[in-house]
């Protein structure tokens, strides 16, 4: 066994391997170098995954050395290369990018804790997407969903401390949701293994018990995904977390739901339900209008940037969920092609908003007045961002929504509707970008505010700018992240 | 009879919805993890109702036992070991997050903390 | 028989969840719910489901709803929720119930042989576990072997509850003025004046943790393992805490001790796995061990790994009983 064969495996144990090791240091400083160092290793690592299955090719990796079904087996394809690039990358970028304003927000005390819970959430997420079990999924679910929680209650506003508390009721009400539907769908099967599920599950004549599971395991991760109206938990949980675990989550963690949800969808119910396709598109396409409009509409009434971020997040994934819900290779692709720009584009963004927050103390957007001036490197940033959210041509967010007109396009009638959604949408999205953008540049600082007249730390600017730039490249250059996506459609869809 | 090879199904679907109601209606936080802690217990049941088989016994093969002896299913009870020690966990973390919140906002009742944050 | 008494411990089931939700006093309804675990525990067992009946009696019944009681002496004992005024909960609670019922009515029922789930992994287990690991307990060859890497999973979300309850409640502040010894142990509360919990107590604790290590060790052979053995280890401690008062345990079991234990339980299973990588296996492809005897490979992995387990539960425990212990004491 070759070093290069065992990729799969190292990718999540070199995360696990080192917690432990971060735990226990007290030195000043180390922790976060342990964790950069692990974080930034897996990430080659994914690197090095994603060149192999791009092409189309499945690995398979057995723990333990048993076969599946009888032992858990790692499947990597296209759709979880990408994923786990953008997991680990994002993670990087936010522990990198960190440094400084975790050292400011996060206590010396509390720092070995802290960063062995940012490496366990990183292996929780990439354990999600690396694995072919679907109790795995569940039991990696949980790993990441308790230390998103840790990182978040780190918040040193109070606020987050009833932020977390609701995210954990929210996120084990759908995690166990989940874990109803794998037992139910066990008890029609007798295995766990997705692969070998979506074999069987065609084969029973108990479909109440399969269709009963379909619709426990599609809200549970509704609710981890915070689709609308289950999204309630995320724009505090976002808003008073330290900044650089929002960068990191709002990158990652409600797009790795996404994905499980894309997999078990198309995997297993696919080819077994009847008609499941028409029950995907009652049940997503209307949460997925709702979310973006009731997303954008929220995002425009309020008053503190972090917040109305996340309820740009959530009208984000409105789209992610139309895309899915569209069932064709263009709808697929806009929607996994979209799970990553969003990636970058809200990574971006919350970085930006750190920046400010160093310097300006404060993230209502009433006292960032005059910001494009005193700042005006960590505000262009900002821009290129929100222009991303809206979908200018040459920003990540233009290429999404190019295969999502598409994929409508060749729906028709109801097409021109969904056209028309998008469109109006992106107008909304206009909207509360200038809003921030009109205080940012066109207001001055009031009399009594605290003066700020440096530009943010380079540590931090540099890989902002560095996320910022990588977004243009990706929508100028889009072989990478569109041809993945699209490899990972056509085998979604069986499509070959 | 019939009825009685499904009770406890009945009995699952019974105990969710008094986890569910007591999470969603309480607004004291202690109570709602207390009906948490239910919730997921009832999970429980449901994977351990399916491992039994009749006339089995559990699933420890004696050196000496004869060939024919029937046992349970081994796998939901593995399942379901990894779930209780996930329960816990999450109780855990939960409480220690009310206790942080008692000592912040001074109640732990949800509807005065949601006026108190309201009045910033 | 057994039909009678499984009808009346699931009945009991309902009727203690209902008990737990209607009751204003958050003690009554802490003890209930440990009723609840302990009556669930009994169920387990009627069930043919040995080592389960034993995790869930010692960590639902015991740690549960003493984590509780210590968050409860932190927080407050009444429950001053207002009556109910909206029927969404009630609405959302009865479809939920609905849709489960309507779902299992096609179920196979209970304990038929031909169902589906006894018919495809289940029966290879039992059939490959002598062959291949040669251990008696099947539960334990499945959880440590075959699915050891969603054990590996559950030996870290241990590990993260032990971080985040640390990080939450973490180390007590300094005190500006030095208390003495005297009267730090005066406040901080235990039973040492009541005579008949301290003696039956102390004569409990090495049973206790003896059977704790029996547990741990004997796992492969009858119901156990690394989960109930941590569990129960930690109990016996925690017993000691509760009589004599934190500080003296915590005389008998540093906190750094917890610390390390933690730490080492989760490295050593993750290292497990790593050796057997650079033994030219797979992850957690423990017959690689012993490159003579692949069974032996298999008990030494299963060894080790337990008594990782063992180490990072009893460990998380202990440490997260302190956390709430501690934080009372002004």
């Amino acid at each position: 066994m070759t070093l290069y064969d065992q990729l799969p495996a190292l990718v999540i144990a070199v995360l696990l391997f080192t917690a432990p090791i971060t735990y226990m240091m007290r030195l000043h400083g180390f922790p976060w170098a342990v964790a950069t160092l692990s974080v930034v290793t897996a990430f080659i690592i994914s690197c090095s995954l994603a060149a192999t299955v791009f092409n189309g090719e499945t690995i398979i990796y057995e723990m333990g050395g048993w076969s599946a079904p009888y032992g858990i087996a790692l499947h990597i394809d296209a759709l979880s290369a990408l994923m786990a690039m953008l997991i680990t990358g994002a993670s990087s970028a936010a522990l990198i990018f960190g440094a400084r304003s975790l050292a400011d927000e996060v206590g010396e005390e509390t720092a070995p804790a802290f960063f062995s819970a940012w490496q366990l959430c990183t292996a929780g997420l990439v354990g999600m997407v690396i694995t072919g079990d679907a109790f795995n999924i569940f039991v990696f679910m949980e790993i990441s969903s308790l230390s998103t929680y840790v990182l978040v209650s780190a918040g040193p506003d109070r606020r987050a401390l009833i932020a977390t508390y609701r995210y954990i009721v929210m996120g084990t009400i759908g995690a166990t949701f989940y874990l109803i539907g794998v037992g139910f769908l066990y008890m029609v099967t007798g295995t766990l293994n997705t692969a070998d599920l979506a074999a069987r599950v065609g084969a029973t004549e108990n479909i109440r018990l399969v269709l009963v599971a379909a619709g426990f395991i599609s809200v549970g991760l509704a609710v981890k995904a915070a689709v609308f109206p289950m999204h309630q938990w995320m724009p505090r949980a976002y808003t008073y977390a330290p900044n650089a675990v929002t960068v990191f989550i709002a990158a990652a963690s409600t797009k790795v739901a996404l994905y499980v949800l894309i997999r078990v969808d198309y995997a297993i119910f696919q080819n077994s339900i009847a008609n499941h396709d028409i029950q995907l598109t009652l049940f997503l396409v209307p949460l997925g209008v709702l979310a973006l409009f009731a997303g954008s509409l929220l995002a425009i009434y309020e008053k503190n940037l972090k917040t109305l971020l996340a309820y740009s997040s959530v009208s984000q994934i409105g789209y992610i969920a139309l895309g899915i819900a569209m069932t064709s290779v263009a709808g697929l692709t806009g929607a996994i092609v979209h799970m990553f720009n969003h990636g970058l584009i809200k990574g971006g963004m919350f970085m930006a908003v750190a920046c400010l927050a160093i310097r300006y103390r404060s993230v209502n957007i009433a006292n960032l007045a005059g910001a494009g001036r005193a700042m005006p490197w960590t505000m262009a940033a900002f821009v290129i961002g929100g222009l991303g959210l809206i979908g200018v041509p040459l920003t990540p967010g233009f290429i999404s929504k190019w295969y999502l007109v598409l994929a409508a396009l060749e729906k028709g009638g109801a097409g021109a509707f969904l056209i028309a959604i998008i469109l109006v949408s992106s107008l909304l999205a206009v909207i509360y970008v200038w809003k921030v953008i009109e205080v940012a540049y066109f207001k001055a600082p009031r009399a009594n505010a605290v003066p700020v007249t440096q530009e943010a730390p380079l540590s931090m600017l540099i890989p902002t700018w560095i996320v910022v730039l990588l977004g243009i490249w990706f929508s100028i250059d889009t072989r990478m992240p569109v041809g993945m996506a699209s490899r990972a459609a056509e085998i979604l869809l069986g499509v070959k | 009879m019939e009825i009685l090879g499904l009770y406890n199904y009945v009995v699952f679907a019974v105990l969710l919805m008094v986890g569910l109601y007591c999470i969603l209606a309480r607004t004291n936080i202690v109570k709602s993890i207390i009906g948490l802690s239910i919730f997921q217990s009832a999970v429980f049941l449901l994977y351990i109702s399916m491992d039994k088989v009749d006339g089995g016994t559990a699933p420890i093969i004696q050196p000496g036992a004869p060939a024919d002896t029937i046992y349970a299913n081994p796998l939901p009870q593995v399942l379901i070991l990894t779930a209780i020690v996930v329960g816990i966990s999450t109780t855990a973390l939960a409480l220690a997050v009310a206790v942080r919140i008692k000592e912040a906002y001074g109640t732990i009742e949800e509807d005065k903390i949601q006026e108190m944050d309201r009045e910033l | 028989m057994t039909i009678v008494f499984s009808l009346f411990l699931l009945s009991m089931l309902v009727l203690v969840a209902v008990a737990v939700l209607r009751t204003d006093n958050l003690f009554t309804a802490v003890m209930l719910s440990g009723v609840f675990s302990l009556i669930m525990a009994a169920n387990f067992f009627v069930l043919d489901a040995a080592d389960v009946a034993l995790t869930e009696a010692v960590i639902g019944a015991g740690i549960s709803t003493v984590l509780f009681l210590g968050a409860l002496a932190l927080t407050s004992e009444q429950d001053r929720s207002p009556p109910v005024g909206s029927w969404v909960p009630l609405l959302t609670s009865s479809a939920l119930g609905g849709v489960i019922i309507y779902a299992v009515m096609q179920a196979p029922r209970l304990g038929d042989p031909n169902a589906i789930v006894h018919m495809h992994v289940a029966p290879w287990y039992l059939e490959k576990t002598p062959e291949l690991i040669d251990v008696p307990n099947v539960v334990t060859a499945v959880l440590a072997s075959f699915r050891g890497y969603d054990t590996l999973g559950e030996v870290f979300v241990v590990f993260i509850a032990c971080i985040g309850v640390m990080s939450l409640l973490g180390r007590v502040r300094p005190r500006r003025e030095t208390i003495s010894e005297e009267t730090f142990s005066k406040q901080s509360r235990n039973l040492r004046h009541h005579l008949i919990p301290r003696v039956v107590g102390k004569m409990l604790i090495p049973f206790i943790v003896l059977f704790g290590l029996y547990v741990q060790f004997h796992g492969d052979f009858g119901p156990g393992g690394g989960f109930q053995a941590g569990a129960l280890v930690a109990a016996g401690i925690i017993l000691y805490a509760l009589l004599e008062g934190d500080t003296r345990a915590r005389q008998l079991v540093p906190e750094w001790f917890s610390s390390v234990l933690v730490a080492l339980g989760a490295f050593t299973y993750a290292s497990v796995g790593v050796a057997c990588m650079v033994m030219g296996g797979r992850f957690l492809d423990y017959s690689v061990l012993d490159p003579h005897d692949a069974i032996h490979g298999q008990h030494l992995g299963i060894l080790l790994v337990e008594a990782g387990v063992g180490m990072t539960v009893a460990g998380v425990m202990i440490t997260i009983f302190h956390a709430f212990a501690r934080r009372g004491i002004r």
